[in-house]
């Protein structure tokens, strides 16, 4: 061999090496990957009690879901954990939820642990696509509880069922020790019909959809946070809570008929050989997903959709409404107003060509008017959010773990 | 919002970052350590790094209040939770550090009266409210918030409060920061100074950095332009062949500190000889102890603390995390046995724990990404 020959013998081999090394991900990327897979696993409780983290609509809250409920109850119609379950009763389609309420106080600004009780499973009942009917109320009263005070919360109660067109027709009613239970709380279920040939889950977005909010996000969270008078912060705002059952029709009516691929697999919320399933030539509209955004705010909605739909969702910072009252709180404790609660706001995931109609739609309605696009859904990285920054950078959103923690500097 | 986006404004942050660049020399790679957890914080939460040139690179550094207690003072302070007619009350940063058996979420779980608050001010509220019960303030933080603790243990004194004391586990930067550069491991260009702790104890104290040790250091303020002037500042006296102490804070950060704060602190508090700090090991004349004179207000004295000293988990490598030496994702647990569900070690807890705030904002390959966010 001459060394002509050995020189580019070594070029060519350091050449091939080269491109093989650029091949093959990064060791940041192997333990991002690592780490993918670590998420994907089966959830477990490892804690031996339950904390106030379990309750908190975050990362522990899914796990108790996944490895206690699911575990314990599991069936088609649990499974896909959305926020009803959609029955076939006849030929007709039902959706069926409930809901418990322990707000404190009980009395806020904008609302009561009344009107919310209402709100909150008549918008779960309408993100369904249902329309919703009927409601049962469910009290635990504290030995010592002012009844003035409960016939504020039931006179509450009846304002918001009138609102919204429900009624409360079966009811029980516990009354516990003093220091077993904090004044009143409240549990509600309800029954809704689902009249439209749509059928709504988080599993049904996918590339090319745009994402809206219905509305500015976190009013209600932080509103709540205020008025336990534990930070000497005083701001101009009231709870969001609302019955949504109005907007929803809206948004659903105007987008019935945009033309939009048929989706088969979004319909494996239920057995897709019932009877009582969505027809095959029905028109599922451009709506693919709605939830209403409450505990764990509009980032722990966007993440469940993500996940649900093997999807990447990006979303744009200052595209997102969140009003200035807020946005000051939020600064001034270190928590993301992605994560605070709402209990009027929805968000929408609907086909990219209907976004126009649906914001539209939603604009015209009073609940409606500060309806904002806040970003797309994109194929690529699966089950991510990602949040372009209003610096102009780009972060992911992933679930909590527990309650947004104010940071101490 | 007045105050706030005149500090994320995309426009001067293109532009600084076009700055930045052009300052690296071709073939160079700068290491700069940013001290503050709240600036680690900032850096992810905005995506400050895509500004960046590969260059340039951020070390995390160890100056995060929670993360640098070790195990062994949680245990201690749960044993002081779990006596009878006590409330601990404690920032929400601390509720979920993990000590020797269990972080304080798990306590309460088990019983004992621990409260959120959110200044030790509202814990001494807790103490007035509560007369029947010992109220006991978890102190922790560097300077930024000794000042406020000490404050509080002298009006508990003015108003004979009898009920209250603090647990003190108020820790000072300089030490830290000295054992970093006296670290053998770790080959820095720079440091971006704490802004909240410079507003207590100005910038002189760290003058010492850039005579003996020849690193220059910027004392920035935690907006995501303040970070990126403040790497701009470095690279020009870098280019420029000086080592100083500059202040980009200036708007908060007084070149002398504060005074009145500092005397309140060596009023009430004085130098341990030495304390055990996570990670890092034990560090002489590295935090603060309630003195003598307030007794009656110290828990340490009040209470009999166990005062074990508890090994951190083998697989943990917070240690080298804080010292900047391992960037979080090459420890061998993160993300897998070590997630914010589940920490193992205390810079996955915090906020602004650089494992917390990478694994939170910034757990993504920028390759894949880039095609999303076009």
């Amino acid at each position: 061999m001459t060394d002509v020959e050995g020189t580019a013998g070594w070029a060519e081999a350091a050449v091939r090496e080269h491109a093989a090394e650029a091949q093959k991900p990064s060791r940041e990327e192997q333990v991002l990957e690592r780490i993918d897979r670590a998420r994907r696993r089966k959830a477990r409780v490892k804690e031996e009690h339950i904390t106030m983290a379990h309750g908190s609509g975050g990362k522990a809250t899914q796990s108790l879901i996944e490895a206690i409920f699911l575990e314990a109850f599991r069936n088609p119609l649990l499974e896909p954990l959305e926020d009803g379950a959609v029955l076939g009763v006849g030929s007709r389609r039902l959706a069926f939820t409930t809901d418990s309420y322990v707000v404190s106080p009980l009395f806020f600004p904008g609302g009561d642990i009344g009107d919310l009780a209402v709100n909150g499973t008549v918008n779960d009942l309408s993100v369904c696509g249902s329309r919703p009917l009927y409601l049962s109320a469910g009290f635990i009263l504290e030995e010592g509880f002012p009844v003035d005070d409960l016939r504020r919360v039931t006179a509450s109660m009846a304002r918001a069922a009138a609102e919204a067109g429900v009624r409360i027709v079966t009811g029980d009613t516990k009354v516990v020790q003093r220091g077993k239970a904090d004044g009143c709380y409240v549990n509600t279920a309800g029954v809704g019909l689902i009249e439209r040939p749509v059928s709504l889950s988080a599993a049904g977005a996918r590339p090319g959809d745009a994402v809206i909010v219905s509305g500015p996000i976190g009013e209600h969270g932080v509103t709540i946070m205020l008025a336990r008078g534990e930070l000497d912060i005083e701001a101009d705002l009231v709870s969001d809570t609302a019955p949504l059952n109005g907007l929803v029709s809206a948004l659903l009516d105007a987008c019935a008929d945009v033309p939009a691929d048929a989706r088969p697999d979004a319909r494996s919320a239920v057995d897709s050989d019932a009877p009582w399933d969505v027809p095959p030539d029905a028109r599922q509209g451009a709506v693919r997903c709605l939830r209403d955004a409450t505990r764990g705010g509009v980032a722990t909605i966007l993440n469940e959709i993500a996940h649900a739909s093997g999807v990447a969702v990006v979303v744009e910072e200052d595209a997102i409404p969140v009003r200035p009252g807020v946005r000051g709180a939020c600064e001034l404790l270190g928590i993301d107003p992605l994560y605070v609660a709402c209990e009027g706001r929805l968000v929408a995931v609907v086909d990219g060509s209907a976004a126009d109609t649906a914001l539209a739609a939603l604009r015209g309605h009073p609940l409606g008017e500060g309806a904002a696009l806040v970003g797309h859904v994109k194929d690529d990285p699966p089950g991510l959010v990602l949040l372009k920054t209003g610096f102009g950078g780009t972060r992911i959103v992933d679930l909590l773990v527990g309650d947004p923690l104010p940071r101490i500097c | 919002m007045r105050f706030v986006d005149e500090y994320r404004d995309a426009e001067k942050a293109r532009a600084l970052s076009a700055k930045i660049t052009s300052l690296c020399e071709p073939g160079r790679a700068y290491k700069f350590m940013e001290v503050c957890g709240g600036h680690t914080h900032t850096i992810y939460k905005h995506g400050l790094e895509d500004y960046l040139p590969e260059a340039v690179t951020l070390v995390h550094g160890p100056g995060c209040p929670v993360c640098v207690i070790p195990m062994g003072r949680v245990d201690d302070a749960i044993h002081i939770a779990e006596q009878p007619d006590v409330v601990m009350t404690s920032f929400g940063d601390m509720m979920r550090v993990p000590g020797g058996r269990g972080s304080f979420f798990d306590s309460m779980a088990q019983g004992a009266e621990i409260r959120m608050v959110y200044s030790p001010l509202d814990a001494l509220k807790v103490a007035r409210q509560n007369p029947d019960k010992h109220v006991v303030f978890m102190a922790i933080g560097f300077e930024t918030t000794a000042p406020s603790t000490a404050m509080t243990v002298l009006r508990a004194e003015a108003e004979r409060i009898g009920n209250f004391s603090v647990f003190c586990n108020h820790v000072t930067i300089i030490p830290a920061i000295k054992a970093i550069l006296d670290s053998p491991d770790l080959r820095l260009d720079g440091f971006i100074g704490p802004g909240h702790v410079s507003t207590i104890i100005g910038c002189r104290p760290y003058e010492f950095i850039a005579r003996d040790y020849g690193k220059p250091l910027v004392v920035a303020g935690f907006e995501p332009l303040d970070i990126l002037q403040s790497i701009y500042m470095l690279l020009v006296q870098l280019a420029e062949g000086r080592s100083e102490v500059e202040n980009q804070y200036a708007r908060v950060v007084p070149w002398a500190g504060n005074l009145k704060a500092l005397t309140v602190i060596n009023e009430v508090m004085e130098l341990r000889p030495y304390f055990e700090w996570r990670g890092l090991g034990f560090i002489s004349h590295s935090a603060l102890s309630v003195r003598e004179k307030y007794a009656a207000y110290d828990a340490e004295r009040i209470f009999e603390i166990p005062g074990g000293r508890v090994a951190d988990p083998k697989a943990c490598q917070c240690g080298e995390v804080l010292k900047g030496v391992l960037k979080p994702w090459e420890c061998k647990v993160f993300g897998t046995a070590c997630t914010p569900e589940t920490p193992i070690g205390t810079c996955m807890v915090s906020s602004e724990g650089a494992c917390a705030a990478y694994y939170n904002f910034g757990r993504f390959s920028r390759e894949r990404v880039r095609e999303a966010t076009r």
